[in-house]
This record gives structure tokens, sequence and C-alpha cells, in this order.
């Protein structure tokens, strides 16, 4: 009877789950291994590569490697295939780049000795560091892209040191994501301590209308609020015009592509998500608590901060982990009405995908940004009492 | 709701209430002043979002439905909405009873993993879905689009079906299988009917998940794809019409309709239910 119960229940669980699987949990974990990934090199200078792991790493390598390194580089030129090769390495230290196309350029007179001519056109070619950048991008895994998405990066010797200070631009991206996170967060919380407490105490046909006038922004899609949001602050909107009719302005302000305008139009989008499950813990707090409070001669704010405030913290919680999750991984409201200055982590991953493309950096940033995440839903999994049950939308 | 239920602030002075009522309504316009705000923007007659408007017309209604593109959104939006619904509804539904009858180790595992892509932020999904789909020749297909928005919206469809069936009584089917009826036959007229408002929400949630979603359509999608919210961030990027205030409005009315849907579900529900919730406090 059980076997049979459970072939039942793995039939009817197997179709979602193989849809799952090959439409996420692959996908995703292929992407999440270009993080740590190392195939340009070895793939496309598969000769190199081999020659490279005999190098025992302290003298100048042979003429051979000099010769099969340009010869394999102009053959993927020729192709059009030498420009992952050519990123990936100058991603390693920049400059490789054109010291290999440097190289390459030249070669079409070398006669005789590559190497020796390579030494003679840029004395680069003479230190054994380069060759131990290059050897170091042959594979087949790299923890490049982890350390650079933390502003680290080997040194010569294989040591970890930190990136020069105009590549460093990373741990300023987590701590402006973690920054703008907290903010709204704390404001989300704040707005959202009355507005659910009034809610909790007017009479049913008040609170009806308060939650509709809180559930239909909530059902409303995040573009088209961020949308309004982008239309009011521009420079001849709405709220501009008001400034100015009513004198309190002489010149339009800038609001538009701002901090300020994220705040705003972040906290607009996610405050439902923290009066919600505030609302739901405040309307099952019982009255009789605070009556005995009272009865026992507790002033007022007492009251609220020994009885109430301490009742309705698991709803506060609930609420600042769901913003403060939704917040981390925010990418469309910063991006249309922030300025560059605003940017979070999501539009870094999206940029390193589509603009400049590096997609170990991509992948890296992104494995960091779902490690935060999973933190956090770990952390409301273990706190936040019906967390499990509950889906972003109530 | 009486007096006696309030006490906190019962004995306050009534300038402390009146002052927690105005912020809350402060609060309350200044959540849907946005939303209201696009309204007589996209009823302006005049080229720019201003307002006051110069007057009143529907000629950015009139631009919306006769623009090829608002109108191929539309339509692609429509029908990646409702493929994912009925994809995601009917697989989620099945494999929530699944997990529902299931007495096997590793089903919080399953439920988890199934779960997975509602946590997971939804730039790391969509590009991985943008890797994987151009890797099989899907990217820039419509149906790539339906598989990604199906993944997306699962989890709320089995999350919610799940949820009511763990409030389920299984007293009843006892009850159904005494009567003489056999376990396909209590699970249609028993366990259905019950998890029927369960079923409807989750699908809503699921055309909802796949109405709005912007981010995966922003990698995965040719302008033949583009989805509404993908022809509207074209729009904004490019050329700030009032025919995007129109648009705003057409999807806020459709919102509305969707909510206004699952508050009648979940009253029905309410009143019909014949579950434990009841007995809860």
């Amino acid at each position: 009877m059980m076997t049979r119960r459970n072939l039942l229940a793995a039939a009817l669980i197997a179709p979602l789950l193989l849809l799952v699987l090959v439409s996420f949990i692959v996908p995703l974990g292929a992407t999440l291994y270009r993080a740590v990934e190392d195939a340009e090199v070895p793939s496309i200078l598969p000769q190199t590569t081999a020659l490279l792991k005999q190098w025992d790493g302290k003298d100048l390598p042979s003429e051979q490697v000099y010769h099969t390194l340009i010869h394999e580089l102009r053959e993927a030129q020729e192709q059009q295939k030498a420009g992952p090769v050519l990123n990936r390495l100058n991603f390693e230290e920049t400059g490789l780049r054109s010291l290999l196309l440097q190289g390459l350029r030249a070669s079409q007179q070398f006669n005789g000795s590559t190497k020796q001519h390579l030494i003679a056109l840029n004395p680069r070619w003479a230190d054994p560091h380069v060759w131990d950048l290059i050897k170091r991008s042959t594979g087949p895994w790299t923890p490049l892209y982890f350390l650079r998405s933390v502003d680290l990066k080997l040194g010569p010797g294989g040591v970890v040191v930190p990136t020069a200070d105009e590549e460093a631009v990373f741990i300023k991206l987590f701590i402006r994501t973690f920054e703008i996170s907290v903010v709204v967060t704390l404001i989300c919380a704040v707005l959202a301590y009355p507005i659910a407490y009034t809610l909790s105490i007017l009479p049913q046909v008040w609170t009806n209308i308060g939650i509709m006038l809180v559930l239909i922004p909530f059902w409303t899609s995040i573009l088209v609020r961020t949308t309004a949001w982008f239309i009011i602050l521009q420079r001849e909107g709405p709220i501009n015009a008001l400034l100015v009719s009513l004198k309190l302005v002489d010149q339009p302000v800038t609001m538009i592509f701002t901090r300020f305008a994220v705040y705003l139009a972040m906290v607009h989008v996610l405050l439902p998500f923290a009066i919600l499950p505030l609302y739901s813990v405040m309307r099952g707090i019982k009255p009789d608590y605070m009556r005995a409070a009272a009865s026992l001669g507790a002033p007022g704010w007492r009251r609220f901060l020994r009885i109430y405030l301490p009742l309705s913290m698991p709803g506060v919680a609930a609420g600042a982990l769901m913003v403060f999750m939704l917040s981390v991984g925010f990418y469309i409201t910063p991006a249309l009405v922030g300025g560059s200055g605003d940017q979070m982590i999501s539009y870094f991953i999206a940029f390193f995908t589509n603009t400049s493309v590096n997609w170990g950096i991509a992948a890296a940033l992104a494995a960091l940004l779902m490690g935060m995440t999973g933190i956090l839903v770990a952390i409301a999994w273990l706190l936040v009492p019906g967390f499990r049950s509950g889906g972003v939308r109530v | 709701m009486t007096t006696a239920s309030r006490p906190f602030t019962r004995q306050r002075i009534p300038t402390g209430r009146l002052l927690l009522y105005a912020i809350t309504t402060a609060l309350l316009v200044f959540l849907v002043a946005p939303i209201l705000v696009v309204f007589p923007l996209s009823l302006s007659s005049g080229e720019l979002l201003v307002l006051p408007t110069p007057g009143y017309s529907w000629r950015w209604y009139t631009d919306f439905f006769t623009s090829n593109r608002w109108l191929l959104a539309t339509y692609n939006s429509f029908v990646v909405g409702i493929l994912t619904t009925l994809i995601a509804t009917s697989l989620g539904t099945l494999a929530s009873i699944g997990l529902y009858l299931g007495r096997f180790r590793g089903k919080a595992f399953v439920l988890a993993l199934l779960s997975l892509p509602m946590v997971t932020p939804v730039i790391v999904t969509a590009i991985a879905l943008y890797f994987s789909l151009s890797a099989v020749g899907l990217g820039s297909t419509l149906t790539g689009l339906v598989l990604a928005h199906t993944v997306l919206s699962v989890p709320y469809v089995l999350l919610t079906v799940l949820a009511s069936l763990q409030a389920f009584d299984p007293n009843l089917l006892r009850a159904a299988a005494s009567l003489g009826a056999n376990p396909l036959r209590s699970f249609y007229r028993v366990v259905l009917p019950l998890i029927t408002p369960a079923v409807a929400t989750g699908a809503l949630f699921a055309f909802a998940t796949s109405f709005d979603e912007l981010i995966v359509a922003l990698f995965i999608a040719s302008p033949e794809q583009f989805t509404l919210p993908r022809q509207m961030y074209a729009g904004i990027r490019e050329f700030l019409s009032p025919t995007i205030a129109a648009a705003a409005v057409l999807i806020i009315l459709l919102s509305v309709v969707l909510l206004m849907i699952n508050e009648t579900i979940r009253k029905r529900a309410a009143r019909h239910s014949l579950t434990p919730t009841d007995r809860t406090p």
C-alpha cells in the first residue's frame, strides 16, 4: 500500500520536477559553473596549453612554446576566434591583449626564432611572469572571477593580493547594494507599522477599504509603478510643476536619476510587502494582554513598548526580511529612476552578460547574489513562523 | 470590531489617534497616488506627460490600439500568460497532490527544489535561461518565454494548492471510502472541489506573474516576442509618449480585475470552507 501510494506520488510529481530540472536547475548550475570554468585558452590554444602544462614556471619557456602560442593565436585570429582568448588574458592582467596583438602583428616579418624576435620587440616577453599569467588561464578551473568579484586577484607567485584601485569596483558595489537595501527596509518597516496598526484596529468596513488600497499597488506590476515614478519625477513632471506653481522653488528640482528617486520608488514598490505580514500578525494580538497591563497601571507608552511591540515583532521581522530579500535583487527600478552611481548588483550582472561581455564575472556576481539571498532565506526559514507557507503574494 | 477590542489607544487623548489616522491616510495616499496620476496623463490631448493636461482626448488609446507594436505586445502577453497559466497550474496542482500523498524521504528537498525559482533573484534566473535557451535554439521564441514564465510561476501554484491540501481533513476521504467511493471517485468528488479555490488562486498568480514579468523578457525576447512590459520598457527608453501612460492604465485595470477575482475566490472559499482553518482561533 505504501509503495503504491509513493508510486502514484512520484508519477504526479515527475512531470513538474522534470520541467523544473531541465528548464531551471540545469541552466542555473551551468550558469554558476561559468564562474569557475576556464575554457577559452584550452579550447582555442590547445597545443600551447599542453606545452605550458609541462613548463616548470621558473625559467623562460622554450622557443617551441613561443612559436606555438603565436602560431595558434594567428590561426584563431584568421578564424575570428581570438577575441575570447584575448579578453580572458586581458582580464587576468590588463595589457596582455595589447602585448599579444603587438606580437601577432610583428610576427608576419619574423624569420628565425620567434622567442628572440618577441623579446626584441617587447622586453615583457623576457618576463616569466607573463607566461605565468598565460599558464594560469589554461584551465580547467580558475578562482579569478570569484577573486575579482571581491576586488582580489592572484599576484606573482600565486599570492592573493588586492586589485588596483581603478579595478576595485565590486566591494563598493556590494556595499552600495547593501546600503540601499538596508535604508529601504528600515523606511518600509517604520512606515508599515502605523498603517498596519491602524488597519488592525479600524472597524471592518474601513479596514477592508484600507487593505484594498494596499492590495491595488501590490498587484500592480513593478514596471508600471516604476514607470509612474519615472513620469512623476521628470524635470517637467507633475511634482516639479506643483512645486514651482506653489512658489516653493524657483527652478525645477532634479529628482529623476538620483538616489532619492531610487529610495522613493523602491519604498513605494516594496511597502505592501512589509504591511501585509505585519497586519496579519497585529490582527492576531489579543487585546486582553494590553488590558491586563492597563489594569496593572502601566501607562500607554509602557504598554506599547513592553507588550505590543514585542508581540508585533514577528510581523516586523517577516516583512523586513521579505523587503530586504527583494531589494537586494532589484534591477528595473534603479535602472529606470537611478543614476549611474545608484545601480545595484543585478544591474552589473546584466551589464556583464549583455554589454561588456564577461560571463565569468557575471556568473561570479550571480553566485554571490544567490548566496546572499540564500542566507536571508535561511534566516527567514528559521526565525519567521509561517514563512514556509507564505508566498510573495498574499 | 467593538471598542473593547482596541484598548491600547482607548484611554489615549484623541489627538494621538488623530495623528495616527492622519499618518495612515497620508501613507495610503502615497501608495495609491502614483498609480492614479497615470490616468489623467493617459487622457491628455498634448504630446507631453505634464499635469495639468492641456485638454482631454482618447488619442493615446487610439494610438495604442492602432499601433502594430503595442498590439503585437498585447497578443504576445496574453498568449504567453495563458499558456504559462495552463502548464503551471496543471503540473503544479498534480505535483502538489503528489507531495501531499507521498510518504518518502527527501520530500522537503523536492519541495525546496521546486520552490527555488521563487527565491532566486530574477536576474540570476534570467541570465541562466538566456544562456541555456540560446544554447538549445529556444532563445527569441515564445516557447522559451513560456518555459521561463512557467518555472517562475509554478512555486505560487505549488505552495497555494499544497497549503489548501494540508488544511484538508483526511477523515473526509475515509467517509467517502466508507460510503463506497473508489479513490479516483473520492478524489474527483471530495478533494478536487475543496482545493478548487486554491487552484484558481494559483492560476491567477501564475497569470499575473507571467503578465508582469520583464527581466527574463529583457534577455530572451527579440522585438517579435516583446510582451507588454518589454514593449513599455523599450518605450520608456526610447521616447516617453503618453501611449506608455495609456498602456500603464490598461495594465493597471487588468491587475485590478485580477485582484477582484482573487478577493471573490477568497471570500467564497472562506464561506464554503470545510477545512480545519475554521477551527483555528
